[in-house]
């Protein structure tokens, strides 16, 4: 009898609602999708520059699904790996075929590996006439970014600080926001002569002080105590550490104005953070369809994501991550001048 | 006794959330240094209108007039002592954090903010309790720390919201008397108010039902003109519900 009403109350909370029962039902779904997008996607096409004599390969390369980039000089080729264009340069130099590897992403690392090896096999099989061509098959590579005992950890440490950071300070921020305006405190507030503003900017120096300290345990902890490479500056990895906890601050305490309770909070984590990992980098966008991958775009941890692993793994300084910096600034004052906005919901003056 | 212009002035004002008019056509007058009581059962639209009293919401039509400005204006709430119906206080933070808070939003300056902080305290009584944390705190007393933060920049003007709810007889006597002796010092004081007896202390009344306001008076004078020996009857005589 109890029992029984009890469950009527609670199905009667949950379709009174309506938004905890959507996202039950649609967000699994949702995950699901992107998940089953990202990991289902087709298989990564790498994109090799041939220089010189390497030019030859190119047929043999194609076949294998790698997308060629021909040269003419070798300092061009080098500025197109730098530049993150491709992912191999191939030359050869005394019959050796010399393999430049971008090297910052495993899985691209791999698929020219893959392609290059499948090729090489195809040339030994029609080049049981000419005896000479498979001579000197075995190809010297050499590392760019990164090197041959990288680990995956090594690839997704730079992202994940990014990601983890995003995630907590967004809920955090949030939900004590949202507890201002549960609690009554946000219409207590707003009955002072402070200004909507300075409630946002308070927020936002608050907690800004806080996350100081947090990217720098963080940034810490992750590359003396976890030991994951670390190429650049320490200083600028905490440069990004921190304006991603700002973008992360400044959307979470936005978005607790459209939650009701702490439970709403939370329910954004599959709407606003966990496509956002999906999205930021982790795995390689190309593979991804044109409209996803421009939703990634618009995210900031896709830009916090690129700038940390423009610095931790590619060694690059601020001319690599300066519009990163730029963007992310940009990201945390349109969530704040945003949320000075959503406040008129409370006091319109 | 009062010929200089009303504290508040009210005209004709309407509010509606939604399709729901919460307040509709009220019109009424405060004076300087009186306290001025809202009575009226829960959803009459008390609250609502103490609201658009401190400009926090805007009236759909009509206009609210305080001190001689119209609100909504952010100036004024630098005049107003605001205690809303629930307690908004931080309950993680001690009661001296909180306070220290408000007089800062205020801009009391360091020393003057010690001394009020220690006198509006000893108003409601809560001296020993100034350290303790909020959420150690009872009902009660969180209802009179709250009334101290409204008190403490000395406002001419205190809006409070059913501020003694919830607290023992012989305190809500003493902040009665408290309230009166800030009425002789100049203070305007308007109060909601659900508890029919409470009400007669006010100076004047505003009775309030389903979003009317249906009568205007001192207690004195609405009992006479409904021949009632009781607020609540009188009341009842307004409300249409006659005995």
């Amino acid at each position: 009898m109890r029992i029984g009403a009890l469950t009527l109350r609670i199905l009667r909370q949950f379709i009174h609602d309506k938004r905890t029962m959507a996202l039950m039902f649609v967000a699994p779904l949702l995950v699901l999708s992107l998940m089953s997008l990202v990991f289902g996607g087709e298989t990564y096409k790498p994109n090799i520059g041939l220089t010189g004599q390497a030019a030859v390969l190119s047929k043999a390369l194609t076949k294998h699904d790698a997308q060629i980039v021909k040269y003419s000089a070798e300092e061009e080729g080098t500025l197109a790996l730098k530049n993150g264009e491709i992912d191999a340069l191939i030359s050869i130099s005394g019959g050796t075929p010399k393999v430049i590897l971008e090297g910052s992403n495993p899985t691209a690392n791999r698929a020219v590996m893959q392609a290059l090896e499948q090729a090489a096999r195809d040339q030994q099989i029609s080049g049981q006439a000419q005896a000479q061509a498979r001579v000197s098959i075995q190809p010297q590579v050499s590392y760019l970014y990164g090197s041959a005992d990288m680990k995956t950890i090594d690839r997704f440490g730079p992202i994940m600080i990014g990601v983890f950071v995003f995630f907590f300070v967004f809920l955090i921020a949030g939900v004590s926001f949202l507890r201002e305006r549960t609690t009554g405190t946000l219409e207590r507030l707003l009955a002072t002569p402070l200004k909507r503003w300075e409630i946002v900017i308070g927020y936002v120096c608050g907690f800004g002080i806080f996350t100081v300290f947090q990217a720098l345990l963080i940034s810490w902890f992750s590359i003396q105590v976890l030991g994951i490479m670390m190429a650049g500056s320490f200083g600028y990895v905490m440069l990004i550490t921190l304006l991603l906890s700002m973008t992360a601050l400044t959307l979470g305490t936005l978005l607790s104005a459209y939650a009701g309770n702490e439970l709403q909070m939370i329910q954004f984590i599959p709407l606003v953070i966990v496509p956002q990992i999906f999205l930021c980098g982790l795995f390689p966008l190309d593979t991804l369809p044109l409209w996803l991958q421009r939703v990634g775009y618009a995210t900031p941890l896709y830009y916090g994501a690129e700038a940390m692993t423009n610095i931790m793994i590619r060694g690059k300084g601020w001319n690599a991550v300066a519009t990163d910096v730029y963007l992310l600034i940009t990201f945390s004052l349109v969530f704040m001048v945003l949320n000075v906005l959503a406040l008129r919901k409370h006091r319109k003056m | 006794m009062n010929q200089e212009a009303p504290v508040i002035t009210v005209s004709h004002i309407r509010k509606a959330f939604g399709s729901k008019v919460v307040l509709e056509d009220i019109s009424l007058k405060v004076r300087k240094a009186e306290t001025f009581g809202l009575l009226g059962p829960s959803g009459s639209g008390k609250t609502t209108l103490v609201r658009l009293l401190t400009g926090i919401d805007e009236a759909d039509s009509g206009e609210v007039h305080v001190l001689g400005v119209k609100v909504p204006k952010l100036s004024l709430l630098s005049q107003i002592g605001y205690m809303a119906q629930s307690d908004a206080l931080y309950s993680e933070l001690s009661a001296k954090d909180n306070l220290e808070f408000f007089a800062s939003l205020y801009g009391l300056r360091k020393e003057q903010r010690n001394k009020r902080i220690k006198e509006v305290m000893e108003i409601v009584n809560l001296e020993e309790h100034l350290r303790k944390k909020v959420n150690q705190y009872s009902g009660g007393m969180k209802r009179r720390l709250s009334l101290a933060i409204a008190l403490l920049h000395e406002p001419p003007l205190l809006i409070l919201d059913e501020p003694t709810v919830g607290i023992d007889p012989v305190l809500r006597m003493s902040i009665w008397r408290e309230l009166k002796a800030l009425n002789k010092r100049g203070t305007t004081i308007v109060l909601t108010t659900h508890v029919m007896d409470e009400a007669e202390k006010c100076d004047r009344l505003g009775m309030i039902r389903e979003g009317r306001l249906l009568a205007e008076d001192t207690p004195a004078n609405l009992l006479q003109a409904t021949g009632s020996s009781s607020i609540e009857e009188a009341f009842l005589y307004y409300g249409g519900v006659r005995s």
